[in-house]
């Protein structure tokens, strides 16, 4: 085991690897493969949606690609991305040589290819891929699936499989790996929130398998989960599901918060105001995610007992996502402010994220809900949190960070473009949605009434605009990594604070072999 | 090693570039995709490749578990070779503990399916609470009570008298495995397993306890009669599950109270299975490879730890499944 | 103003012009016609309080953002590095923090207050006038009109638009979409109480004006009402993805007066009668396969094809069952086929129906029978099984 070894050479270092940055590395590049992949659905979406009438596609395959579009987005774009910067950073934020269990680590990465892969086959397979939306409700999902209904849950236990190993991993990491001197309340916030968001994934992973194994039985086997003619019932899986899926999304957008939290500072030259609340309230958001799953079932009929105590718990969460946004803006108070890319992502990040957290409080009033419900109001609400949430966040992470992983400087007159025309792109597709929403137009719908054209236009011409300012951020990085200019730079940016700007630009293969001091 | 005290800096060892998890995920990916195809040949008959669907399936699973094999002798033989560190001993703990703690999830998950089903659905259906109008409009004569012998669908007549069309056909059981309706105590075969089980449990714990005396024969006598008894719980599992199919009509098909019992009874079974197995495994190392001192058995523990949590997993399902 | 500080208040802009929007969003909306920016209050008490509770959340939430983007704006024009500030160092207040955590809490408890009062408003189901049970089938409804003495009045709604107009080849008319065969009709001025169920997979009945969404469930009813205060046409559509056609299931709801539901249900009734009248007769193969031709066109084509050559169904067109035992025919179209898109006819349409779409698929495409099914021969079958 020779002390300092670089990276093997040739694919085998890919396949084989056991460290943490190439399996950061290619977790990212696997994560922005399914962005094009669910950005390519998401473009048939819109062009279908462009004007009223039935123009490219078949209303099952439409629904088809509303399905798909949400999984590989949710469980191929987002998740494995902060996944991977999980992998590249937090080894390198407590001061440790690696991740806890470097080989699991690798397979964590390499069952999600082959998922994903049998995944998008079912668009080949006989009688279509799913088509019954990323929340398959049963027994839309169940007796009326098509045959690759099958394949769809095995690959949910594959990627379940995959998200439980990471987290234990991470957990492992960071209850076991820091430096001495670490404490945790010394731990940088997206450290904090990627701990948390762990715990949250091997809290409900399981649960969403469990979900699916009833499915399967019910599909295969003759049992009667989801069906009341057997004594079940259709909602219990909309229980289950929710008992995973509303945990979910605080899984996507905590470590944005996490990433957010270390933007900010560096770019006012200012410690992060109000540390300690961000810990707790990054807590008692997991806590919360646990007891509010039925706002996403107020119209299934529920007592109104239970109505009411969801509606409640619901409310609650805007208090401590309320403190996290006044410690944001807290932080640039009188601090030193500077714009670049990364920062400009991060202030998108706050506002855009804000409105979807006041989109998603009017969505948690259960009366108003029962106007709301299933409309393109929701799919406004969930965007401006997911794509100007964790996407802009995100990205504002590889500019962020790409300097210290590469070792050299993107261009930032093209980040600054790729921000506004994405920020302009967004706001014009997702924006728009809220009205149409509001007047009446559902969601997953492949045509729709003509009062809602004009805004439908809108939002396919943002679309457009949005997902072409990708093509950008590619070029961009790409271009960095082939013909950036080098920085030898510990510190790119001079606010940045972290053990992950005390090594060399580019972070060496190996870091921390030894644990630096902390103070 | 075990004069380190874990302040002490020690080199976290990080392995070599490693084949395993590549080849590990080839098993899993033949064994999933074999037996998707096994599933969809079965429910939606497709004609072809009904046998090299199992070949697949087969295979993958060979496999994946020869991957595993290797994989677990590497980090055996990394641990005797000295390579582990304290700190990289405390990731493997961690990394069993909350490995356990999703396997509680997945538990959680049919638990509360199960009393959400046998609290509210039941009664709604039977017309309590929320249930009036449904009760009279579309399972008429629907008598709700637990373990559920009469499927609504039976209740109304049958499958082509029900309200609704295409949901499949849901036989009534005639007989359950709940205590009310064993013959005879001492006949009834839950009580026992539950016997059996917990009695596994404490000949671990004294496995556990001689070991750490460092008394090995007395530690391979304890772990095989542990390892016994849960092949007797498996064995009496199957002849519970044979009775239930073949002269109790219980079956997966007969409704909600056939579903919940055969997942949660089987997932359990299969969790036995597993803990039996690592167990298995621990004991012949013991016994064969001579492994473990009373200061290092990381591979015994974690598998008790197992062994402990599929036992109390046991107890809810006898309370809540077998008794209430 | 420097040319820094120029982009910076641009920055500012998109959120102020965003918000701005929303606001008069809220503005349009107040005048009575059909707003295409914002909820409709609709024509009901419950509708209106809805409405209210959204524009005081709303509000609230601009008021909020407001405040906090404007101490962002605040501090990204004035406490920027290229103004040669120097950052302070200050890093918590425990007395900000608390009063940050306790006044949006008591603002949230300030918006439970009215939800609360509307919620169990909404949950009061006592001394409705009339029932209707809704049924949601791929991809129709179902009305039955339960609680009138005598006949059970009860029909299907499905979408009207011409196939020509969804696939471009004609101009869209006024409601596009958002029309139907027939209208479910309610008196206005009278507490009406839904229960909703459906036939195979969930779906959810939703019509804005009416101020009702509620999931129609297989093997559960919901229950839900409305009080519509004004005469009109009310239109909504299916809320919960329920395959292929959910775009396609829309609702019409035509409140009218009392005196004009009254007439409106007599003639139902009438209708109701003379079928019942027709399945007491026999008919010619002729008579049998025109009226088959009709019912096919409307509820099998979809998946048969017009020329019986099949699509998401079998082929008819010298298929085994048309052209086999009469018995197996009538059970495959009454029953349906368990697992697969072809539904239970049965309860669906009626005996007439049946007896004549079973007729003309054993007539037609090439299948040539020459057998037919009496509505008598229909009824036995479904009382004999
Ligand atoms: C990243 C993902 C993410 C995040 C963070 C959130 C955040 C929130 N969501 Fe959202 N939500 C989704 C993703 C997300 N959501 C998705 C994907 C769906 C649809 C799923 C589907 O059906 O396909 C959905 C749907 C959804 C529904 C169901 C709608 C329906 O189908 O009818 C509801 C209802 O309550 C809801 C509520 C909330 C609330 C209350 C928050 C809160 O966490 C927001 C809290 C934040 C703020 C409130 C703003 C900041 C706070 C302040 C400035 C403090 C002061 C403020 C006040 C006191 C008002 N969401
Ligand atoms: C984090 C998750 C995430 C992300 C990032 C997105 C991103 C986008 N989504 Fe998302 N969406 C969901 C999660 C997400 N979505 C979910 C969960 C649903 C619900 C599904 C369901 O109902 O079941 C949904 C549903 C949904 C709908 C509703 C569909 C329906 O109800 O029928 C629409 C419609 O406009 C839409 C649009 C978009 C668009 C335009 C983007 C854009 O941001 C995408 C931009 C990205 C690209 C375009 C790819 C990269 C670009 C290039 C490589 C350049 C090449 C491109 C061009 C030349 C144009 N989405
Ligand atoms: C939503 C789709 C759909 C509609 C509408 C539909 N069918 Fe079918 N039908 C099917 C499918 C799918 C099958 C094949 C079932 C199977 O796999 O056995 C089928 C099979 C049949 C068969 C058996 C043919 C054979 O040889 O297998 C008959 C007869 C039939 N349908 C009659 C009808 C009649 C009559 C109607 C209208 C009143 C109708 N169907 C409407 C989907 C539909
Ligand atoms: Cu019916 Cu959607
Ligand atoms: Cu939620």
């Amino acid at each position: 085991m020779g002390a300092h070894h670089g990276p093997a050479k040739g694919l085998g270092r890919w396949l084989f690897t056991t460290n943490h940055k190439d399996i950061g590395t290619m977790y990212l590049w696997f994560s922005f493969a399914m962005f094009i992949l669910g950005g390519a659905f998401a473009m048939i979406i819109r062009a279908e949606l462009f004007q009223p009438g039935m123009q490219l596609v078949e209303p099952g395959f439409f629904n088809q690609m509303t399905t798909m579009h949400g999984l590989v987005m949710v469980f191929g774009a987002i998740m494995p991305a902060f996944v991977g910067l999980a992998n590249w950073m937090i080894p390198m934020m407590i001061g440790a040589p690696d991740m806890a269990l470097p080989r699991m680590n690798n397979w964590s990465f390499w069952i999600l290819p082959p998922a994903f892969l049998i995944l998008a086959s079912t668009l080949l397979m006989e009688g279509g891929a799913p088509g019954f939306g990323w929340t398959f409700y049963a027994p839309l999902s169940t007796t009326y699936a098509p045959p690759s209904v099958t394949v769809f849950i095995f690959s949910i236990h594959v990627l379940g499989l995959s998200s439980i190993m990471g987290s234990i991993n991470i957990i492992a990491t960071v209850m076991n790996m820091r430096a001495p001197g670490m404490t945790y309340m010394k731990m940088p916030l997206f450290v904090w929130t990627w701990l948390i968001t762990a715990f949250l994934l091997v809290a409900v992973m399981p649960v969403l398998a469990g979900c699916v194994t009833m499915m399967l039985m019910d599909i295969h086997f003759g049992t009667s989960f989801f069906s009341a003619a057997g004594g079940g019932d259709p909602v219990l899986f909309q229980h289950v599901f929710w008992f995973f899926g509303h945990p979910e999304v605080y899984i996507i957008i905590l470590p944005a918060f996490g990433v957010v939290s270390q933007i900010i500072p560096a770019f006012s030259r200012k410690p992060l105001f109000g540390y300690d609340s961000m810990v707790y309230a990054t807590a008692s958001i997991a806590f919360l995610s646990f007891i509010v799953w039925a706002h996403h079932m107020y119209t299934v009929g529920m007592p109104v007992a239970g109505e009411l105590y969801f509606m409640y718990a619901t409310m609650l969460i805007a208090v401590p996502t309320g403190v996290k946004v006044f410690n944001w803006v807290s932080t640039m108070w009188r601090g030193a402010m500077s714009f670049e890319t990364p920062m400009l992502f991060s202030l998108g990040f706050l506002v855009l994220f804000t409105i979807g957290g006041f989109t998603g409080l009017m969505l948690s009033i259960a009366p108003s809900d029962f106007q709301y419900h299933d409309s393109y109001f929701v799919v406004a609400h969930f965007h401006y949190v997911m794509v100007a949430g964790a996407v802009f966040s995100m990205t504002a992470a590889v500019y962020y960070w790409l300097p210290k992983w590469c070792g050299k400087m993107y261009n930032e007159t093209m980040g600054k473009t790729h921000f506004w025309i994405s920020f302009i792109g967004f706001n014009l597709t997702f924006f728009p949605q809220h009205f149409v929403g509001l007047a009446g137009m559902p969601r997953r719908i492949p045509d729709y009434a003509l009062q809602f054209a004009d805004f439908n236009m809108m939002s396919s011409v943002g679309a457009f605009i949005y997902g072409s300012s990708q093509i950008l951020f590619l070029y961009n990085v790409i271009a960095t990594i082939v013909s950036g200019k080098p920085t030898s730079e510990e510190k790119t940016w001079d606010g940045a604070e972290g053990l992950e700007w005390t090594v060399p630009t580019p972070a060496p293969y190996h870091t921390f072999e030894t644990p630096p001091a902390v103070r | 090693m075990s004069s380190q005290t874990s302040n002490e800096y020690e080199k976290y060892y990080v392995p070599e570039k490693s084949k395993l998890a590549v080849m590990a995920t080839i098993g899993l990916m033949l064994s999933v995709f074999g037996a998707g195809s096994i599933l969809n040949d079965m429910t939606f008959g497709e004609a072809e490749g009904g046998s090299s669907s199992w070949t697949i399936f087969l295979v993958g699973l060979f496999w994946f578990m020869a991957t595993l094999f290797v994989w677990f002798r590497t980090a055996i033989r990394e641990n005797m070779a000295g390579m582990n560190s304290v700190q990289l001993k405390r990731s493997y703990v961690l990394g069993m503990w909350w490995f356990i703690f999703s396997e509680v999830m997945f538990f959680a998950a049919f638990f509360g399916a199960l009393f959400y089903l046998r609290t509210l659905v039941g009664p709604w259906l039977a017309g309590e609470g929320e249930g009036g109008r449904m009760n009279h409009l579309l399972w008429d004569n629907f008598s709700y009570s637990w373990p559920m012998m009469e499927t609504p669908q039976e209740a109304v007549g049958g499958a082509a008298s029900q309200p609704m069309a295409n949901q499949g056909s849901f036989v009534s059981p005639h007989k359950s495995m709940a205590f009310k309706d064993a013959t005879a105590w001492w006949a009834w075969l839950p009580l026992w397993n539950t016997i059996i089980l917990l009695s596994s449990s404490v000949t671990v714990h004294f496995a556990h306890t001689a070991l750490l005396k460092s008394n090995k024969s007395k530690f391979n006598l304890w772990l095989g009669i542990s390892v016994a008894l849960g092949i007797i719980f498996v064995g009496l599992q199957a002849l519970e599950y044979y009775e239930a199919y073949a002269h109790y009509g219980l079956t997966l098909n007969s409704g909600i109270y056939g579903s919940t019992f055969f997942m949660l009874t089987g997932f359990h079974g299969f969790h036995v299975l597993m803990g039996m197995t690592m167990l298995l495994i621990q004991f012949l190392r013991s016994v064969f490879g001579g492994h473990f001192t009373a200061e290092d058995h990381f591979g015994f523990e974690a598998s008790s730890w197992y062994w402990h949590f599929v036992d109390v997993v046991w107890v809810l399902l006898f309370l809540f499944v077998y008794i209430l | 103003m420097c040319f820094e500080a120029k982009r910076l208040y641009r920055l500012a802009l998109g959120p102020v012009l965003m918000l701005l929007a929303m606001v008069s969003a809220g503005a349009w909306a107040a005048d009575g016609e059909r707003s295409t920016v914002n909820m409709s209050p609709g024509v009901t008490e419950v509708g209106q309080t809805i409405f209210d509770l959204h524009m005081i959340i709303l509000w609230i939430c601009v008021i909020i953002g407001v405040l906090v983007f404007g101490v962002m704006f605040y501090s990204i024009i004035y406490h920027r590095k290229s103004r040669g500030v120097t950052p302070a160092t200050f890093h918590e207040s425990t007395t900000v923090e608390i009063a940050w955590t306790v006044v949006p809490f008591i603002i949230l408890i300030a918006m439970a207050v009215p939800a609360t009062k509307t919620l169990i408003d909404i949950y009061n189901f006592d001394d409705a006038e009339m029932d209707i049970m809704v049924t949601g089938y791929q991809w129709k409804w179902k009305y039955e009109y339960l609680n009138d003495a005598g006949e059970n009045v009860q029909f299907f709604s499905s979408l009207s638009t011409p196939q020509s107009e969804i696939l471009n080849a004609e101009a869209k008319g006024e409601h596009y979409l958002l029309e139907v065969d027939e209208p479910v009709v309610i008196p206005v001025n009278t507490k009406v109480r839904f229960l909703m169920t459906a036939n195979d997979v969930i779906h959810s009945w939703w019509v804005p004006e009416l101020a009702v969404k509620k999931d129609a469930i297989p093997g559960f009813i919901n229950e839900t009402w409305t009080l519509a205060t004004e005469e009109g046409i009310y239109r909504g559509q299916c809320a919960e993805l329920c395959g292929k056609d959910h775009g396609f299931m829309p609702i019409v709801v035509n409140v009218v007066s009392k005196e004009e539901y009254a007439e409106w249900l007599a003639g139902k009734q009438a209708e109701a009668a003379k079928i019942k009248e027709l399945m007491a007769q026999t008919f010619s193969l002729e008579e049998l396969v025109e009226r088959g031709k009709g019912v096919y066109e409307r509820s099998c084509l979809a998946c048969h094809g017009a020329n019986g050559e099949g699509g998401v169904g079998t082929a008819i067109a010298g298929s085994a069952i048309a052209n086999g035992d009469m018995q197996g025919h009538l059970d495959v179209v009454a029953n349906g086929v368990a697992g697969t898109a072809m539904q239970a006819f049965g309860g669906q349409l009626n005996d007439v129906d049946l007896a004549a779409v079973v007729t003309y698929q054993r007539n037609a495409f090439g299948n040539n029978m020459g057998d037919m099914a009496q509505p008598i021969d229909v009824y036995n079958f479904k009382n004999g099984q």
